[in-house]
């Protein structure tokens, strides 16, 4: 096993979004500051620096991790998925990501990189969930703006789900 | 062409922040040699500070300095505040702690995690004080008083009459009385603060990007701290801000702290609060005890009402406090016709954090006591609560309404709005399964709220703190601005600049919406660019987006300033295409005959004109390139001489009705169900209003039942961590069938009301009164925690 020492700042190389990267971090630099202050990723958001809020959540070979409770060490040549891959090079959303815009599935919108990883990497494992599966993924992840209604929305279209919730058949009534 | 108002669309903002894309405070890049910072903050709730020895933190590598209230003595001045009392706050403590996590100290460093490790090695020294929590305790002559010079912490008392209370109390069948404690809670926006500050020796002036929120009016309050003109402090806001709720007013200390920083250290300083210090001491609304009685008569009618309201503060007044106090003030009798009414309000302060701006600011407070009485009234009286609610109500017929300390209920049908909601077999069926549960032993409960929503605050509205003769003395406040700008480029392009602030409103796409239907365009031929700078862009003391300002101000704005460009290209158009003024219409992306829309120039190639050919435009005409609307309402006179206060330009209602089950097991509130009448009169957009009314709803439901920022008796904060502070994730938002009335508002040309804080008022206040009817209790202390319906289903402490 590579050993570093506390205060030795070591070259980490890891893949991101496809493209092969590196810089320098200490041992404690955590994953999420390493993407967003020194790979330039800020896509990625810090919410809560103590793994409750899900808004730094970000793929670590395929599967989702709360980037704030990840050293960047741990990402040595392993890859590492951010909200940065998910739309096209000319910027046409992905089904995900569409189905959040059709919803009004984010205000702020600072919480809503993390959730569309956690999803990217749950709906891949399971592509068809039940609303209840959806609803216990989605605890993981804190909104203050939208009361979490819009969001249930998206992800249900999302999955596949061709009954839209409740929650969404009364905007009709506007 | 439809009009794109009043439709839902996708918003304009969503493909940037869906992709990562998005541009909030720490995302913008920073000058080279921008230095980091951390704050130190005070581990006791009330301490002298004995000594700060920084000398070990200042000789490691890379740490540029540490900062201490000495220093920020020197360099600036104690913000002002509304009140003229000797309670004077630094960006830093000076001499003394008042609150656990109040800053003491700034390290300066070349990182982040530099700072960190050398605020290790400064030592301070404190001599611990007796503090003082509870409200009550802390109006006591034998308290510890929080600030020497002001000798006292109840730092003010007024008392109001309006109408002839005593005689309305003296007619009375009966008296209902009760006591409700509103605790404290933040809305916890996801992005916690962000400041970056340079200064700028050679002109004495700052320059500092922070994801401020507004109001504006805290400019020169920043200013004045820093001893430099306006000017000279050029506040700028991002693009994108992660949610506010009115939490991010209180980022102006640090704006303050770290243009400090900056001067010291003559290098760009950044500060990125983390989480921890946001629960500890970011900002909170104020905590309130409000004693309530009513003069009634045995069927249930309000003849009189008497108020004492207690808000704590914590341990500084800031500006613009007391503003929760004084913001319901003109509407303190809500959805309700009661001419007499008595108001006592009181301004304590305690060993807290500060309490400031929250969603909902100063309504859930005010209508807890309402609300939770109107529902004691029908117990004591033994009539039904909808009853009491219907009996009292605003007549349809009395609009526009004068209440009686001043607000002008400018438009709404409340009667119907709660007609139209419990009916539909609404209210049976709530009935149906309450009857039901209690027939089978479970403990179910019917709420109910009725709650006027207030929107665009009178900036005067604050100075009812003031006795009359001391607001003569003071001039005169009132009013409140709004100003949009929208410019042409020399291709026709057409773009939008507004005095708010971004925090995830969509407002972008609302101004599109507004300005493309004005000038025949589709939403997405309008941009919009609403980060803010105050050197260049159009202000006011109003600017900001809190108070529900956006669709009854800033909206408004927008719609002037493009009908006032509709008009001046219509002008031009006549000339061009030959016709007269009154035949050009707008249309389809063209400027064209009405009566031959063959006979038509493209948008672009006329609204270009004016940069290509100003000299041949219609005679007189001043180019149309810009143009700049600002809406200020007549209606937001100032005090009156006696006191009362047209507190808000436009009032919607909002109605709310609720079943909810006491989980037997974990003594859990289950929200069975529950429905939310809103009149916002008319609707710019329908599913952005849809998500202000579902993320308020969620926040109310967070207040009634999760979240609050708890301390110990000797001031320990107790709630540090999102696993000690409840915020509710999904599985904890119940369903809510919205419903809508729209009685537009006479008052602005579009007719819209405010609807994001309605919600946040009505909910917890409705919630508590479900819970009182369910366990037949009396005193219903918010959140409902299971730990608290437990003590009041085995009848001990809470």
């Amino acid at each position: 096993m590579h050993r570093v020492n506390k205060d030795q700042r070591t070259r980490i190389r890891l893949t991101l979004n496809g493209r092969a990267l590196s810089a320098e971090a200490e041992p404690r630099t955590l994953l999420s500051d390493f993407l967003r202050h020194s790979l330039g990723a800020t896509g990625t958001h810090v919410g809560c620096e103590h793994g409750v809020c899900g808004c730094c959540t970000v793929l670590l070979d395929g599967v989702a991790v709360r980037s704030c409770l990840t050293l960047a060490v741990q990402a040595e040549g392993r890859e590492v998925r951010t909200v940065e891959s998910l739309a096209a090079a000319d910027g046409a959303l992905n089904p995900l990501q569409q189905a959040f815009q059709n919803h009004h599935a984010l205000q702020c919108g600072f919480c809503t990189p993390g959730i569309l990883m956690s999803f990217t990497d749950y709906l891949k494992r399971n592509p068809q969930p039940s609303e209840a599966e959806i609803i216990e993924v989605l605890s993981g992840h804190l909104c203050r703006c939208t009361g979490y209604s819009g969001i249930m929305s998206a992800l249900l279209e999302a999955a596949g789900h061709s009954r839209i919730s409740e929650t969404d058949s009364s905007k009709d009534n506007i | 062409m439809l009009s794109p108002l009043g439709t839902s669309t996708v918003r304009k903002e969503d493909p940037a922040l869906l992709s990562g894309r998005g541009r909030y405070a720490d995302d913008l890049p920073v000058p080279a040699g921008t230095l980091h910072a951390h704050v130190i903050r005070s581990p006791h709730p009330h301490a002298a500070i004995v000594s700060i020895d920084a000398s070990a933190a200042v000789g490691k590598d890379g740490v540029w300095a540490v900062i201490s209230g000495e220093d920020v003595r020197k360099l600036s001045d104690p913000f002002l505040v509304a009140l003229k009392t000797p309670v004077h706050q630094w960006s830093l403590a000076v001499d003394r702690v008042r609150y656990v996590g109040e800053p003491v100290a700034l390290v300066v460093a070349e990182s982040r995690y530099l700072a960190e490790d050398a605020a290790e090695l400064v030592e301070i020294e404190y001599r611990p004080l007796e503090a003082v929590m509870d409200p009550l305790a802390a109006c006591r002559p034998t308290a510890p008083v929080l600030h020497a010079e002001a000798k006292t912490n109840e730092i003010s008392v007024r008392k109001f009459t309006y109408g002839d209370t005593k005689s309305a109390f003296a007619q009375a069948d009966a008296r209902v009385a009760l006591t409700v404690d509103f605790p404290r809670l933040s809305f916890t926006p996801m992005e916690c603060y962000v400041v970056i500050a340079q200064y700028s020796a050679a002109a004495d002036s700052y320059d500092v990007l922070a994801n401020f929120q507004g109001p504006f009016s805290t400019h020169p309050v920043m200013a004045r701290a820093l001893r430099v003109p306006g000017p000279k402090l050029r506040l700028r806001i991002p693009p994108d801000s992660g949610g506010s709720f009115g939490i991010k007013l209180s980022v102006f200390p640090y704006v303050v702290l770290t243009a400090i920083a900056a001067r010291v250290t003559g290098r760009p300083v950044k500060w990125v609060e983390d989480r921890a210090e946001h629960l500890l001491a970011a900002s909170s609304g104020p905590n309130r005890i409000t004693e309530i009685e009513a003069a009634v008569t045995k069927d249930g009618r309000i003849l009189g009402l008497r108020l004492d309201q207690l808000e704590d503060y914590g341990a500084f007044l800031r500006a613009p406090m007391p503003g929760p106090l004084y913001r319901m003030h003109g509407a303190v009798t809500g959805a309700y016709d009661i001419a007499h009414v008595d108001v006592t309000n009181r301004v304590v302060l305690t060993n807290k954090m500060p309490a400031s701006l929250i969603r909902g600011f100063g309504g859930p407070q005010l209508y807890m006591a309402l609300e939770r009485l109107v529902q004691r009234i029908a117990v004591e009286l033994g009539l039904d609560h909808i009853d009491v609610i219907k009996r009292n109500l605003v007549p349809a017929a009395k609009m526009p309404y004068r209440a009686a300390a001043g607000s002008l209920y400018d438009s709404g049908d409340y009667p119907r709005a709660v007609a139209s909601a419990t009916g539909d077999g609404r209210l049976d069926d709530l009935r149906r399964r309450r009857d039901a549960a209690r027939a089978a032993g479970r403990k179910y409960g019917i709420g109910f709220a009725a709650v006027v929503e207030p929107a665009m605050s009178n900036m005067g509205y604050l100075s009812t703190l003031l006795t009359a003769d001391a607001r003569d003395k003071a001039g005169p406040k009132n009013g409140a601005v709004s100003m949009v700008t929208i410019n042409i480029d020399p291709l026709g392009a057409v773009s939008v600049t507004a005095d708010v602030t971004v925090q995830g409103q969509g407002h972008a796409t609302v101004l599109a919406q507004i300005v493309a239907a004005q000038l025949g365009l589709k939403p997405d031929d309008v941009n919009v660019v609403l980060e803010m700078d105050t050197a260049k862009d159009q202000w006011s003391i109003a600017a900001g987006t809190y108070s529900c300002r956006f669709t009854p101000g800033t909206a408004v704005a927008a719609h002037l300033a493009a009908s006032r460009m509709a008009d001046k290209l219509k002008s031009i158009g006549a000339k061009q295409l030959n016709i007269l003024p009154d035949d050009v219409e707008l249309a389809h992306g063209k400027i064209r005959s009405r009566g031959n829309p063959d006979n038509a120039a493209p948008f672009g190639r006329i609204a270009g004109t004016s940069h290509w050919s100003p000299v041949m435009l219609p005679e007189g005409m001043a180019p149309a390139l810009t143009e700049t609307a600002l809406w200020s309402p007549p209606e937001l006179e100032p005090p009156s001489s006696d006191d009362r206060i047209n507190t808000s330009l436009t009032y919607g209602f909002v109605f709310d009705m609720c079943g909810v089950e006491i989980d037997p097991l974990t003594y859990q509130v289950r929200v069975d169900r529950y429905v939310s009448m809103h009149d916002a009169g008319r609707i710019l957009n329908p599913s952005i209003a849809d998500g202000q009314m579902r993320g308020a709803f969620a926040q109310g439901i967070a207040a009634a039942l999760f979240e609050e920022f708890k301390y110990d008796d000797e001031g320990a904060f107790l709630t540090g961590t999102f696993a000690d502070y409840l915020v509710p994730t999904v599985s904890e938002i119940p369903p809510v069938e919205m419903l809508h009335q729209e009685t537009p508002s006479p008052l602005t040309p579009l007719g819209a009301k405010g609807l994001a804080e309605g919600n946040c008022m009505s909910v917890p206040a409705c919630i508590a009164n479900a819970v009182a009817d369910a366990l037949g209790v009396r005193d219903v202390q918010v959140p409902v925690t299971p730990r608290r319906i437990h003590a009041l289903i085995e009848g001990v402490g809470p």
